[in-house]
């Protein structure tokens, strides 16, 4: 009974979104003042309704999950009775039905929120903004119906569920998918914002503020997306890596590069009114991007670890709403831009062309990201073969491009507005850059081992880091209050040399020992000892595990012990490595069990690794996540 | 002045790669030993005792391997399919049992012996359920002939021509579209050369 209300909700709620999507943006195109009065108000009521409808159609799945109705096929095939209770509820997005539900959710209550926070705009603006994104709404709810219902019965019902797929059973996992998707889904707001102001023909320095809070915001959650995803990939997977260069994680690379670049330009339009068409078109992209992730992971178009079971129905319904999403909002751009975004004068030298010079950088960087995750499927298409694209050309191509971006990300945000002057420039950030040259080229010594690599990596990071204390101290040595935005912008850029130093640290100085091992065996990483010290069997609720205790020695003192496990959970009999980390401030001791290498299971293959700076990657992520908030939190944006 | 449609006219471009993408199937792989020579092997066949199956016995005609496992789930999909398509055609379909004993089988570790009794014994229950197109089914234990014919996934399907060359290679489950507008177009091409 509960799944079929689920299902009416979700049906009621497609209907709410036809009416939100339709009738508020009519209010804006009839002539009679009382009639668009009356259709644009329905902007907000609409939203509300649909929002609610969602989230009962959202409660009855879990209550599904909850009470182990395996009578509902979507909760037999990813659930199971012997299931920890967080991880039934987390279910609810575990698979493809369910996390486009917990998409259609979170796109309501974006839109809600808008709706709530948005008292200082022009109604008709509300009522655009709201019927774009009830446009959005609509598109989605009618894939969910038409070719991913999560409500589906399943006679006679299951027995037991089949479980939520072991890699999914994790704490990480739960909160990623809706971090990652609160990102993805609120570009969707900035894209609204673009498309309505292109509507309306204003594309002014408003239309860039109101844009703002919302597009940090949700590139705030995307960040830590990303950042979870990529821990969670670190630590679960057993072979120590934390990025992949998969399809799937350039799907959520691509919008946050292209967001990162928007909020930049936002922040020129609204001071300057310059390059507007720039800004609108990054807001189009920005989401249309999200939306190509979509398209990418749910197709099957392309192979990839993260890609759910395809279905080829499901890839055409996307690819048609792609089409007609991004091929309108172009047209759209195509047709009003030349009119409206008549942007201000721009001098060679400024903050603003500092700043364009930025984001030009990220969007090629997104492009050639976007040429490596689709060049298999171009060739493909093209009849020319069948290939892959690997981490060598996203690492030559990826870097040479980032470098430039984050060294001028400095002059970008010294340089002042309208007209700056280099040698002024230069002769302001002297000290810095000297420190950061002196850095770089000694703290490679310091860390064991001089390489070219080293040093520039480490000096881009300290550049960046020093070019930050240098403008804070500068600030704080004026009197005034100083805005909460101001803190958002330093600390998201330290979080980037943080960041930048752990990429650099990992990447020149981790030791990797594949090595095999029995019980009282030892492994030397200096000068860290490593030794095993015993392996057990243990059971968790659904899962069997042979636990490893492996003791860490530093000048024969035992400083930590790591206990990696290989699990087998019941359902699936698929085998799942959870390794054992020591974080430290400067470095990860990271062991992990690989496969049994006698039939006593007595002597495994282990992998034993040394991770210098790790925690900084994780550091510098969390940073830029503090930054997004303190940003988004600027009383500018409360008025 | 038109540079504002350059970002319509990309996107436009980027739809019609993906909807032509959307047709493929990237698991679809072609495989190095399409125009080769079937690798060559002996193995123990189905049936009880020491009877041993090669390629060579079949110079001369076209036949189909076809790759198999009673744990394989796909292969369940399939093999009313290939029933049907062998009760049809004149084609002979042999067929490999590929690894049919999987490491977290208790009976992995036993000896050769046992373990070959064991498949043939599994082996030959499944098919009296599910019906027997093979005119006879060698038993790959370790999966070392697998390796020799580039097994990617269960199931797979080869079709060997008259001289022992490998002229197709599908894998995943075969449908009765692929057998009628690929397969039988393929092999009556090859019986006539």
């Amino acid at each position: 009974m509960i799944p079929e209300l689920g299902n009416f909700a979700l049906m009621l709620a497609a209907v709410v979104a036809v009416m939100q999507g339709v009738l508020p943006i009519a209010g804006t195109l009839v002539r009679d003042p009382q009639l668009q009065v009356t259709l644009q108000s329905l902007a907000r009521p609409t939203a509300a309704l649909q929002f609610g409808l969602v989230a009962l159609a959202f409660a009855a799945l879990a209550a599904a999950f909850l009470s182990n109705d395996f009578s509902v096929l979507y909760v037999a095939q990813h659930s199971n009775s012997l299931l920890p209770k967080p991880y039934q509820f987390a279910a609810v997005w575990g698979g493809h039905e369910g996390s486009l539900l917990l998409w259609v959710l979170l796109l309501a209550l974006w839109t809600v929120s808008v709706a709530v926070f948005s008292r200082s705009l022009p109604l008709d603006m509300v009522a655009r903004v709201i019927g774009v994104l009830g446009l959005l709404s609509v598109g989605f709810l009618l894939f969910i119906l038409i070719t991913s219902n999560p409500f589906e019965r399943l006679l006679p019902a299951a027995l037991d569920g089949k479980d939520l797929n072991p890699l999914l059973q994790d704490p990480g996992l739960v909160i990623h998918p809706p971090m990652l998707y609160m990102g993805y889904v609120g570009m969707a707001v900035a894209f609204a914002f673009a498309v309505s102001a292109l509507m309306s023909g204003r594309l002014d320095a408003a239309w860039a503020r109101w844009s703002r809070p919302w597009t940090v915001i949700a590139w705030t959650f995307l960040t830590f997306g990303i950042g979870l995803g990529s821990w969670w990939a670190y630590y679960e997977l057993g072979w120590g890596g934390w990025w992949f260069w998969d399809p799937v994680e350039n799907a959520s690379l691509m919008p946050w590069l292209v967001g990162t670049a928007l909020i930049h330009s936002l922040m020129v339009t609204e001071k300057r009114g310059s390059f507007k068409a720039w800004t609108v078109l990054l807001a189009i992209a920005a989401f249309s991007l999200s939306l190509l992730g979509t398209f990418l992971v749910r197709s099957g178009v392309l192979t990839s670890v993260h890609a759910f079971a395809s279905d080829p129905k499901r890839g055409v319904f996307i690819l048609v709403f792609l089409a007609v999403v991004v091929g309108a909002s172009l047209t759209l751009f195509a047709w009003r831009a030349p009119r409206v975004a008549l942007g201000g004068r721009m001098e060679l030298v400024s903050r603003e062309s500092l700043l364009l010079a930025n984001s030009v950088l990220l969007v090629v960087a997104t492009a050639a990201v976007l040429l490596g995750t689709i060049y298999p499927l171009i060739i493909d298409a093209l009849n020319l073969g069948k290939l892959s694209v690997g981490p060598p050309y996203f690492n030559a191509v990826f870097a040479p491009l980032l470098v430039p971006t984050v060294f001028l990300m400095i002059p970008g945000s010294v340089a002042r507005w309208r007209e700056a002057n280099v040698r002024e420039i230069a002769y302001q950030l002297r000290w810095t850059a000297l420190g950061a040259a002196l850095l770089g080229l000694l703290l490679p010594f310091v860390l064991g081992g001089w390489s070219i690599g080293a040093a520039f990596g480490l000096f881009l990071g300290c550049w960046v880091a020093l070019g930050t204390a240098q403008q804070v101290l500068l600030r704080l040595r004026k009197p005034g209050r100083i805005a909460a935005s101001f803190w958002g912008q330093h600390t998201a850029h330290l979080g980037m040399a943080v960041l930048v130093i752990g990429i650099t640290g990992v990447k020149c100085y981790e030791v990797e020992r594949d090595v095999r091992m029995q019980i009282g065996d030892v492994v030397t990483i200096a000068p860290y000892t490593f030794r095993l010290n015993s392996l057990d069997e243990v059971r968790g609720p659904n899962y069997k595990a042979v636990r490893a205790d492996v003791q860490v020695l530093r000048n024969d003192k035992i400083i930590e012990i790591l206990q990696p496990e290989k699990r087998r959970y019941f359902s699936s009999a698929m085998a799942m490595t959870e390794a054992g980390i020591d974080s430290g401030f400067m470095r990860d001791l990271y062991v992990s069990l690989g496969e049994p290498l006698n039939d006593a299971r007595t002597e495994w293959s282990m992998r034993v690794y040394y991770k210098p700076f790790v925690p900084w990657l994780w550091g510098g992520v969390l940073l830029m996540v503090l930054g997004g908030v303190l940003a988004a939190l600027d009383r500018r944006y409360r008025k | 002045m038109k540079k504002v449609l350059i970002p319509l006219v990309l996107f436009i471009g980027l739809v019609i790669f993906l909807a032509v993408g959307l047709k493929r199937d990237p698991r679809e792989i072609p495989s190095p030993l399409v125009g080769k020579p079937a690798p060559h092997f002996s193995l123990f066949t189905l049936e009880p005792g020491d009877t041993k199956f090669s390629p060579i016995e079949m110079q001369g005609q076209v036949w189909m391997l076809n790759v198999w496992a009673t744990w394989c789930v796909a292969c369940r999909e399939e093999h009313p399919v290939l029933v049907a398509f062998s009760d049809k055609n004149q084609v002979p379909i042999v067929g490999l049992s590929y690894k049919e004993i999987q490491p977290q089988d208790p009976a992995y570790k036993s000896p050769f012996d046992e373990k070959l009794k064991l498949a043939r014994e599994r082996s030959q229950v499944w098919l009296k359920r599910h019906g027997n197109p093979y005119m006879t089914t060698v038993m790959d234990l370790d999966g070392r002939v697998g390796i020799n014919y580039g097994v990617y996934g269960v199931p797979e399907t080869y079709v060997i021509d008259k001289t022992g060359v490998i002229r197709y290679k599908y894998v995943g489950a075969v449908t009765p579209a692929l057998l009628a507008d690929k397969i039988l177009p393929l092999i009556a091409e090859l019986n006539k050369s």
